[in-house]
């Protein structure tokens, strides 16, 4: 039978989780009334016990007696008008985390007569609400159907998944007519050409392909998996570019060849030396789908894949800092403006950041760097970066290599439908009746179980017990496997895959996308040992093959070939697709500006912007700490509040080098010119970690590519474009791309309009510093110190912060002048290396005003500022223009009066003028142009505006 | 003079292991980490170590409750070889969820005999904070981790760290830290006191001084640049978290 324990809080201790859910109310638009909420939490378990069994339970594994009780009464419904109960369940599939360490509680008790456990919440509102608002407040912040739904008591069963009775499946491709063909082109998602090159495979061996092979086809040749727009032959405007990425930031990073890049647009994550002794590694990833759906569980699996890239670079990396960027609709978007089926941005919002947050934080992984961008046309595609850095022993930052007889070894998560029908099933309308549909797709990862999984990885690769590894992930096995046995061949036993259910047919095994999984080649000597370090760590670890030297990809399942496909043709089999790009500007009027003599306002609302304003609110939710190896964190200055440029890491605790990370992304001057805006998005990093005090020598760029869609000529010759500035401004800085990823379908359908993300093209950065010492932060330090600007000022106000507010995208977006650029940033790390410069900033979102503003309040001291000192060409010399305008390669320094001839020396040849001083009143002072004060306020009123949006 | 052993305990889900290692291998001592499963087989020996140490992180996912898992398990496992520990006056450390832990076994604040008696909750924020918080010592605690000690600043990393107790309970306690202002005062509010904390309190001991729980991770400063404001010149090497593990080795080392 079924057995309940509700565990809740004693009368009078506070309840966050209810106290959260009541805030979350207000938020929805319900008018303010007297409601309180309790949480309770319900554990049922399956199986017989004894009263006093089930009471021990309870007491020693589920209460804590100080401030909680609890009953094993089943669950009842018991509503009244004024207090309401609404209990929440995962969904037949979804598997909760607890349950899992929940069952090896029990089973250390030694209580083995438990079958199954499941979790539930109990709501308890209190206040008078209606029926519509209940359930508005029940579909909006109680319930995800997708992974959850309600119940009204104890069930009386759990369901059962159907068991799964083998049939082997053909796919009827050689006898399909046009409408057939097309059908299985969407099923499988293959365009025509392909599936032509598919036909002709099977025909000249003279059979169908299975379902299995199919699968496998699909997902090798997915766009996730080939990258087949950017390897595609490109006209553009007259030029054809065979190849875009091998011929743009490929190429690039091939002429620069610096002698750092140890593996490059090879492995899971692109590696770099670190010392003679240590290589580093990046990658950023995107999980965007996921995330719109289950904003938590989507955020949350987006970092455990981008981990486990990292964990299967070379033979295998330590993650040592995580990075997080967000692009969602604004937080205060109109719910009528908000389309059917849609996660309201906020929850999107709050989701995707516990998520990451949990998921990180567990994993023990600091979460330094990120970017939030508010924008609406991300409400309803959401894009989510998740990047990691990970650190290995240097010689082993090379991709392994598996030899014939090595077995294939799966460790980690079990496998179920994870991942399989997820986007399908997002897509349909959600009714209560589609909770009920049969086991579902969407995972809550389980961040505990990649923890163990990385532990014991890391003392395997110790041993070298291992000959080769990489992750499971998009496409699951099939990818992992298909792409480590190119070179030789394999053989997998499907029925030796652990499942978390039964029910899998042999192609769900085989694709399926479930979490916290990596895939090792082992010698046969080293198997047992490798075996037994995976059980001390408690993961599971299994042989489900061989590598053999056929070049043939063979699968089995009980004894059954299910898949014979050879190597050759899965791998190199795909046909390029040839593309037709053009790009036009859009024509847009220059708006019409009429001049002000005060910008207070401007400035407080700007600073007051959701791209702008502080970010504190998520930042402090990660944990900064853990690994004992910050040097620079995102927040700083005299409260520890400010906004920091780059952080700093010091990996090796008997070294003084370290890393800087660093990130660009500049989405509304891809409005006006993609190739500015990636261009500034380069600028942008690379600024920031010249602020800090890196330098150029040797930095390491990523790409991370989001479109809306890649269909129409327009948004391919907008991707062109982007991809040749990255080209172009990586070789005039000299800073080699080592990795990169796309995204390129992300638009919505509704009422049959569409709507699609802006451009969106996300540059991280790496840098290798020798002395994390010499680093220095952003926050105004001392008074009496002179303030530099350093780089000219133009007139380019496109797609800046002041014309969103004034409602403008403009026309003139910020340019590069890399030459120029490169110069000033290597004069200033020399300064500041000499430790001449007390604090730097770069000027980004907002312009000088706003950054001015953030190392004042940061540093808790005040300024006085003149703009005709500002350097700037003459269509500039607009107090608005100075103020606001985002002209790139700028910085503000900080320099004592004692050390202004030997700053100006090292900085001599470029754009530079002291523009003012810092004081310690608290009031930032700017004279416009006339010399009259068009801005005057007080520090603490310009922090009180940056900080208030996001105190949530 | 024979090094000081402090053995470091591994549960799925701990991940400051490897720093709080570092922390007392800078104060001159000799670690080792094990899983609890290695602990409780019978070629471990307690007695080969003197410090016993409960490191950081998310034992079991904080599943069911932070600590709660992992403090069950230590009962039904190891609970006869962590009493005669305790007895032979082996020290004991419990950091942050190594804290939760020990209080949910009822060893802080002990006799592990009666049971749990105080709590370590939800912060009155609701969520996981990562912040800089200064620690005063309590000049009177019995605690030998935190002899000599004055004021220290070193992050809190947690969502439950709110120390509850029955007030008669509170009454009884042996607090060996508090949460301060940067002058040492107490009641000095939210963010000073980060979670909520009854009277302040950080960190407790036990009756004898061994045993010591404490929520912060001094283990992340010690050295300068971990310092939230090194780069302005404010990090005061009497702010440095090192001093804990320091005090620890140096009594093992003065018995």
């Amino acid at each position: 039978m079924i057995y309940t324990v509700e565990v809740c809080l004693k009368a009078g201790q506070p309840d966050p989780r209810g106290e959260g859910i009541v805030r979350s109310i207000h938020d929805l638009g319900i008018p303010k009334k007297e409601v309180s909420i309790s949480v309770s939490d319900c554990y049922w378990l399956d199986g017989s016990l004894t009263s006093q069994e089930l009471e021990r339970i309870a007491r020693e594994l589920l209460v804590d007696p100080i401030i909680q009780d609890y009953n094993c009464h089943a669950l009842q419904s018991d509503n009244t008008a004024a207090s309401h109960n609404i209990t929440v369940t995962y969904n037949p599939g979804v598997i909760d985390p607890v349950e899992e360490t929940l069952m090896q509680a029990l089973s250390n008790m030694g209580i083995s007569t438990i079958r199954a456990t499941k979790t539930a919440q109990r709501y308890r509102i209190e206040g008078t609400l209606t029926q519509d608002e209940l359930d508005l407040i029940t579909a909006r912040l109680l319930v995800n159907p997708i992974i959850q739904h309600v119940v009204s008591e104890t069930p009386s069963a759990f369901p059962q998944s159907p068991s799964y009775i083998y049939k082997l499946k053909h796919i009827d491709l050689l006898n399909a007519d046009e409408t057939q063909l097309a059908q299985i082109g969407r099923d499988y998602a293959l365009n025509k050409d392909e599936l032509a090159a598919i036909i002709v495979h099977y025909k000249s061996i003279g059979r169908n392909p299975t379902d299995a092979e199919m699968e496998t086809l699909g997902q090798t040749w997915s766009e996730h998996c080939v990258h087949k727009t950017f390897k595609a032959r490109f006209n553009f405007e007259g030029q054809v570019i065979d190849n875009l990425l091998k011929s743009t930031v490929m190429r690039a990073t091939k002429e620069l060849a610096p002698p750092w890049c140890l593996s490059v647009f090879r492995d899971n994550a692109g590696v770099i030396a670190f010392d003679d002794d240590w290589a580093v590694c990046f990658k950023v990833e995107t999980h965007n789908h996921p995330s719109a759906i289950e904003p938590y569980g989507g955020a949350a699996t987006g970092v455990g894949g981008v981990v486990r890239d990292v964990m299967g670079t070379g033979l295998g990396a330590k993650p040592i800092a995580n990075t997080d960027v967000f692009c969602f609709g604004p937080p205060d978007l109109d719910f009528n403006r908000l389309p059917p089926g849609m996660l309201h941005p906020r929850r999107i919002f709050k989701g995707v950041r516990s998520g990451v947050a949990d998921y990180g934080n567990r994993l023990g992984i600091p979460t330094l760097n990120g970017a939030v961008l508010f924008d609406e046309r991300y409400t309803t595609n959401p894009l989510v970066f998740c990047g990691t850095i990970g650190i290995m022993p240097r010689e082993m930052s090379q991709m392994g290599r598996q030899q014939p007889g090595d077995k294939v070894v799966l460790v980690g998560g079990r496998t179920g439908r994870d991942g399989i029908h997820g986007v399908t099933f997002a897509s349909e309308q959600l009714t209560h009746d589609s909770t009920e549909l049969s086991f579902t797709s969407v995972q809550i990862g389980n961040a505990i179980t990649e923890k163990k999984v990385l532990d014991g990885l890391l003392k395997a690769r110790d041993k070298k017990l291992f000959s080769r590894i990489t992750d499971c992930g998009g496409g699951g096995l099939s990818s992992a496997v298909g792409e480590m046995a190119q070179e030789t061949g394999v053989k997998v036993y499907l029925d030796m895959v652990p499942l978390k259910y039964t029910g899998l047919s042999y192609s769900e095994i085989w694709i399926s996308e479930s979490q916290e999984r990596m895939l090792l080649a082992v010698p046969p000597a080293n198997v047992e040992e490798l075996l037994n370090i995976f059980v001390d760590e408690g993961a599971e670890a299994t042989v489900i093959g061989e590598f053999t030297s056929d070049r043939r990809l063979t699968l089995y399942y009980n004894d059954n070939i299910v898949c014979d496909l050879p190597m050759e043709f899965l791998h190199g089999g795909i046909p390029q697709m040839t593309l037709t790009a053009a790009w036009q500007k859009a024509s847009r009027p220059e708006p019409e500006i009429v001049p002000s003599n005060n910008y207070n306002d401007t400035l407080l609302r700007i600073l007051s912007a959701w791209n702008v304003c502080s970010k504190e609110w998520i930042i402090r939710q990660y944990d900064l700490e853990v690994q004992g190896a910050s040097v620079l964190k995102p927040l700083v200055g005299t409260k520890e509040d400010g906004p920091g440029d780059a952080v700093v890491i010091r990996p090796i605790s008997n070294s003084q080098r370290g890393l800087v990370i660093a990130n660009g992304i500049n989405t509304r001057y891809g409005d006006i010119d993609p190739y500015w805006m990636a261009a500034s998005s380069i600028d942008e990093a690379l600024r920031q970690i010249i602020s800090v005090g890196g330098s150029l020598e040797q930095v390491a760029l990523l790409d991370n590519f989001c479109w809306g869609n890649v269909k129409e000529a327009q948004d391919l010759g907008a991707l062109v474009r982007a991809t040749q500035a990255c080209q172009d401004m990586s070789m005039a800085y000299g800073t080699p791309f080592i990795s990169g990823k796309d995204s390129l379908n992300n638009e919505f359908e509704h009422d049959g309009k569409r709507s699609s993300i802006p451009y969106t093209l996300l540059i991280s950065a790496l840098a290798v510093i020798p002395d994390v010492s010499k680093t220095i932060s952003m926050d105004f330090k001392r008074d009496g110190n002179l303030i530099y600007i350093l780089g000219n000022t133009y007139d380019e106000l496109g797609g800046s912060e002041y014309y969103a507010h004034l409602g403008y995208i403009g026309t003139k977006s910020p340019k590069v002048n890399a030459a120029t650029a490169r110069n000033l940033m290597l004069n200033l790390s020399q300064a500041t290396t000499q430790g001449l410069v007390r604090s730097c900033h770069d000027i980004s979102d907002g312009g000088f005003g706003v950054a001015l503003a953030e190392m004042a309040f940061a540093g808790g001291l005040g300024a006085q500022i003149s703009l005709d000192r500002i350097p700037a060409e003459s269509a500039a010399k607009r107090d608005d223009i100075l103020l606001f305008s985002e002209s790139n390669s700028r910085f503000i320094a900080e320099v004592e009066p004692a050390k202004q001839q030997e700053f100006e020396d090292v900085l001599h040849g470029n754009v530079f003028a002291v523009i003012g001083e810092i004081n310690a009143a608290d009031t930032l002072e700017i004279k416009g142009l006339n010399g009259e004060p068009v801005i005057s306020l007080s520090i603490k009123t310009l922090k009180e505006y940056w900080q208030k949006p996001l105190r949530w | 003079m024979s090094a000081v052993k402090v053995i470091l305990l591994r549960a799925p889900g701990t991940n400051r292991e490897e720093e709080t290692a570092a922390a007392f291998e800078q104060a001159g001592a000799v670690t080792q980490l094990a899983t609890i499963n290695q602990m409780a087989r019978a070629s471990f020996r307690f007695t080969d170590y003197q410090i016993l140490v409960f490191p950081g992180g998310f034992a079991y996912g904080d599943d069911l409750g932070a600590g709660m898992v992992l403090a069950s398990e230590l009962s039904l496992k190891l609970k006869s070889e962590i009493i005669p520990f305790i007895e032979r006056g082996g020290l004991v450390l419990g950091i942050c969820n190594g804290f939760q832990t020990l209080v949910k076994a009822g060893i802080l604040p002990g006799p592990m005999s009666k049971g749990q008696t105080v709590t370590l909750t939800n912060n009155n924020s609701g969520r996981f904070e990562c912040r800089w918080v200064y620690l005063t010592a309590n000049p009177m605690s019995k605690c030998v981790f935190t002899q000599g000690i004055e004021t220290i600043y070193v992050p809190i990393a947690h969502g439950e760290g709110k120390l509850v107790a029955p007030p008669d309970e509170i009454e009884k306690l042996d607090v060996a830290l508090y949460y301060t202002d940067e002058h040492g005062q107490r009641q000095a509010g939210y963010p000073y006191n980060p979670n909520g904390s009854l009277n302040d309190i950080a960190g407790i001991t036990d009756e004898s001084g061994h045993i010591f729980g404490l929520m912060p991770h001094p283990e992340d400063h010690i050295i300068a640049t971990h310092h939230p404001r090194w780069t302005r010149n404010e990090a005061a090497p009497s702010s440095l978290g090192s001093v804990i593990y320091q005090n620890a080795v140096n009594w093992v080392r003065n018995l």
